[in-house]
C-alpha cells in the first residue's frame, strides 16, 4: 500500500471528523465533488451534513469559521488555493488572529492552504504566503513536508485551541509516498532534522526540504555532509534546534521557496546572526524565488523557484569559504 | 393612569406595546446619557483614543437590543449604546473599556466601542466594516450544527459598511444557508464625512434585499414606535425560519463620527428636515401624549440614570490600570507554541 501526502490529508480529515462532532468542513468545491485536489473525496458522504459547499466568499469563509468556533466548533476551512486566501486575510488577521487576545476566547479554526508552486501553475496559482500569516501575531502556521507529517500535523492543528494556518504544498500532493500512516510523530512546534551532516546546515521547509536532500545527497558524492533541518513549522519557529545544528556545522543556508524580502529564512538568519554568531565560521546564506510574481512556463519556473541544483551551487559557495 | 415600569427589561416579548415602548425609551434614554458622560471624559482628557457616540440613532438601536432575547447573537457596530445596554452589557462593561479598566472585559487590551462578552452572544467588532456579518452566520451556522434551533442574529452597520465586500459575502452566505440573520443598517446619511451620493447609486439601500433573495424592510429611524414595530416583525420573520432580513432605517448623524468631528460637513438642509428630528424627543413627546409617562416622570428617570452613570464611573475611574510588567505578551492560547524569540 502506498499513500500519498494528498491522502494522508484527506484521512487525516476523516479522522478528525470521525474523532471530534465539533469538526465540520467548509469549502468551495469539497462537498460532493470532493475538493479541487479531492483533499475531501468522499467524505461529504461519509459525513452527512458536515462538509458543506461554501458560496465564492474567502472572507465570509473565515469569519464564518470564527463565528462556529466561538460557539464551539472545530471548523476546517479548505482555501481552493492559498493564493485566494488573500481576499479572506482580512477575517484571518484582524478577527481570527486577535479573537483570543483581546477577548480571551480561544479560536480554534484550520485555515488549509493549498500552496505552493507547481510546473503551469503561474502567478496566481502557485503563491508562498506563509510569511505574512507568520507576521501577524495570534497565528500558528504549519509547513509539513511529508506524507507523515502532513497526516500527524493536522490532526494535531484540530486539537490546537488558536488559528491554525496550515500549508500543505501542491507539488507533494501526489509526487510524494509513503508506505503507511505515521502513529507517533514529532510535536508541532519542534523541527527535524531530516538529514545528519557535519559541514553545513541546510535549513528548509515543505517541498525545499526535498530539494534540500537531493542537494545533500549530491554534495555527498564530494565528499560533504550536509545536515538538513525540517522546520515543520515557521510558527513557532524551532529556534533551538536550528541553533543546535549550526552549532555542529558552523555554516548555515537557509532555503525557501517564498519571495526574497522579509519572510521565514530571513527571519531564520537573522536568529542565527543574532543568537549564534560565534557558532558561525562563514557568513549565513539563504536562497528564495526570485523577486516577481511565479511565472507559467516552465522553463522560467523551474528559474525561478530554488531546485537542489540550485541549492547544490549556493552550498558549494558556503563551503569553499 | 400611567403605566408603572420599574426596570426596563429586554427580554424579545414585551408583554404591551406601551410597554415595549418605554423599555425601548429607557435604553435609548441611558445611552444618550451615557453617551453624553463620555465626551464629557473626552473633552476632559481623561479617555484614550476617540469616543464614538451614536446621538440620533437610539431609537433603532434601543428597538433592535429589546427585539432580540439574551439567547441570540448581537454584533452591535459603534453607535449601538442603546441596543447594546438593552442586549444586556452592563454600564460599568462600557466605562470599563473606555478608562481603560484591568477589570473590564477587554483588559484594557482593546477599546471603546471594541468591547463585548463572545460567551455571552455579544461579539466584540472589529474595526473593518461589515467583517462581523459573516461571525455573527458562523454563530447561527453552528448553533443549526449544534441542533438548537430558535434564535437569530443581528448585525448592526451603517450604509457606508454596505459598499464592502465582507457586506456582499456574508449577506449572500446567509441568504445561501437561510440563516436567522437580521441585518440592521442605520442609513446615517454620511460615512465619516462622505455622503450617500458618493456611497451608492440605488434609490433606496432596502432594494438591495432583492438581489439577495432575503427580506426587506424600511423604516423612520427617528421613530421609536416604527422601529420596534419593524424590528419586531424583522426578528419574528428570521426567528419563524423565513431567512436573512435586510432592516433599513432612515436617519441622520446629530454628532460627528467621533468626538474629534465637529461634522461640519452635514448638509443643513438634511439638519432641518424630519431626517434631522431627534429621536429622544420624539420618543418623549409620544410617551407624554401617549400618557404613557408624563413630564414629572421622565425627570425622574433622567437624574436616576445619570447617577447610576456617575456611580458607575466613579467606581472605574478608582480602578487599576493594565500593568505590562504583567501582561503576558502571548497573541495564542496555546502558550506552549507561542513565539519565545524577541
Amino acid at each position: 500500500m502506498s499513500i500519498t501526502y494528498l491522502d494522508a490529508i484527506r484521512e487525516a480529515q476523516a479522522h478528525a471528523l470521525r474523532a471530534d462532532p465539533r469538526v465540520f468542513i467548509y469549502g468551495q468545491d469539497v462537498g460532493a465533488f470532493g475538493g479541487a485536489f479531492k483533499a475531501t473525496k468522499n467524505l461529504a458522504v461519509e459525513f452527512p451534513g458536515r462538509v458543506l459547499d461554501a458560496p465564492i466568499s474567502e472572507d465570509a469563509m473565515i469569519g464564518l469559521a470564527v463565528g462556529a468556533a466561538i460557539e464551539g466548533l472545530r471548523p476546517i476551512i479548505e482555501m481552493q488555493f492559498a493564493d485566494f486566501s488573500t481576499v479572506g486575510f482580512n477575517q484571518i488577521v484582524n478577527q481570527a488572529a486577535t479573537l483570543f487576545w483581546r477577548t480571551n476566547v480561544s479560536c480554534p479554526i484550520i485555515v488549509r492552504l493549498p500552496f505552493g508552486g507547481t510546473s503551469g501553475g503561474g502567478p496566481f496559482h502557485s503563491q508562498c504566503i506563509e510569511a505574512i500569516y507568520a507576521h501577524y501575531p495570534g497565528l500558528v502556521v504549519l509547513t509539513p513536508a511529508t506524507v507523515e507529517d502532513a497526516y500527524s500535523m493536522l490532526i494535531e492543528a484540530v486539537a490546537i485551541d488558536d488559528p491554525v494556518i496550515f500549508c500543505e504544498h501542491k507539488f507533494l500532493y501526489r509526487h510524494l509516498k509513503a508506505e503507511k500512516l505515521p502513529s507517533e510523530a514529532l510535536p508541532v512546534g519542534k523541527a527535524r532534522i531530516a538529514r545528519v551532516g557535519r559541514d553545513l546546515t541546510i535549513v528548509a521547509y515543505s517541498a525545499m526540504v526535498h530539494e534540500a536532500l537531493e542537494a545533500a545527497t549530491e554534495l555527498a558524492t564530494e565528499g560533504w555532509q550536509i545536515e538538513v533541518v525540517d522546520l515543520r513549522s515557521v510558527k513557532p519557529l524551532d529556534t533551538d534546534t536550528v541553533i543546535a545544528s549550526v552549532a555542529r556545522t558552523g555554516k548555515l543556508l537557509c532555503v525557501g521557496e517564498a519571495w526574497p524580502w522579509g519572510g521565514v529564512t530571513a527571519e531564520v538568519i537573522a536568529r542565527v546572526a543574532s543568537e549564534g554568531y560565534g557558532l558561525l565560521d562563514a557568513p549565513p546564506q539563504r536562497l528564495n524565488a526570485k523577486d516577481t510574481p511565479v511565472p507559467y512556463h516552465p522553463n522560467l519556473w523551474t528559474a525561478h523557484r530554488p531546485t537542489a541544483r540550485a541549492v547544490a551551487t549556493a552550498a558549494r559557495k558556503i563551503l569553499r569559504q | 393612569m400611567l403605566q408603572t415600569v420599574s426596570e426596563p427589561r429586554a427580554d424579545g416579548a414585551a408583554g404591551s406595546v406601551a410597554g415595549a415602548q418605554l423599555a425601548a425609551y429607557r435604553f435609548m434614554l441611558k445611552a444618550r446619557l451615557l453617551d453624553d458622560k463620555f465626551a464629557a471624559l473626552y473633552r476632559a482628557g481623561k479617555i484614550h483614543g476617540g469616543v464614538f457616540i451614536g446621538k440620533g440613532q437610539e431609537a433603532l438601536s434601543a428597538a433592535t437590543g429589546v427585539s432580540l432575547k439574551k439567547t441570540d447573537v448581537f454584533a452591535p457596530l459603534i453607535r449601538d449604546a442603546a441596543g447594546r445596554l438593552a442586549f444586556g452589557e452592563p454600564i460599568i462593561d462600557a466605562v470599563r473599556t473606555y478608562l481603560g479598566s484591568a477589570l473590564g472585559p477587554m483588559r484594557g487590551r482593546d477599546g471603546n466601542v471594541h468591547r463585548g462578552r463572545p460567551q455571552t452572544g455579544l461579539l466584540p467588532m472589529i474595526s473593518h466594516l461589515g467583517a462581523m456579518i459573516s461571525v455573527v452566520n458562523g454563530v447561527l451556522f453552528a448553533r443549526r450544527m449544534k441542533g438548537i434551533s430558535g434564535s437569530v442574529g443581528v448585525a448592526s452597520l451603517g450604509e457606508g459598511a454596505t459598499s464592502t465586500g465582507a457586506f456582499h459575502e456574508a449577506l449572500n452566505q446567509a441568504a445561501v444557508e437561510k440563516l436567522p440573520l437580521i441585518l440592521v443598517v442605520a442609513n446615517n446619511h454620511y460615512a465619516y464625512s462622505t455622503p450617500n451620493s458618493r456611497q451608492f447609486a440605488c434609490a433606496d439601500l432596502a432594494e438591495k434585499a432583492v438581489g439577495y433573495g432575503v427580506g426587506s424592510h424600511s423604516v423612520d429611524g427617528t421613530d421609536l414606535a416604527a422601529c420596534l414595530a419593524t424590528l419586531t416583525e424583522a426578528v419574528g420573520n428570521a426567528r419563524a425560519g423565513h431567512g436573512p432580513q435586510l432592516v433599513v432605517a432612515n436617519l441622520l448623524r446629530l454628532c460627528g463620527h467621533g468626538e474629534h468631528d465637529d461634522a461640519s460637513y452635514i448638509d443643513p438642509k438634511l439638519k432641518k428636515s424630519p431626517l434631522g428630528r431627534d429621536c429622544l424627543k420624539v420618543a418623549e413627546d409620544f410617551l407624554v401624549e401617549e400618557k404613557i409617562a408624563d413630564a414629572a416622570q421622565l425627570a425622574v428617570w433622567r437624574s436616576e440614570t445619570i447617577r447610576e452613570i456617575e456611580d458607575a464611573v466613579a467606581i472605574v475611574q478608582r480602578e487599576p490600570a493594565p500593568d505590562p510588567f504583567a501582561e503576558k505578551w502571548c497573541a495564542i492560547a496555546s502558550v506552549h507554541l507561542g513565539e519565545t524569540h524577541e
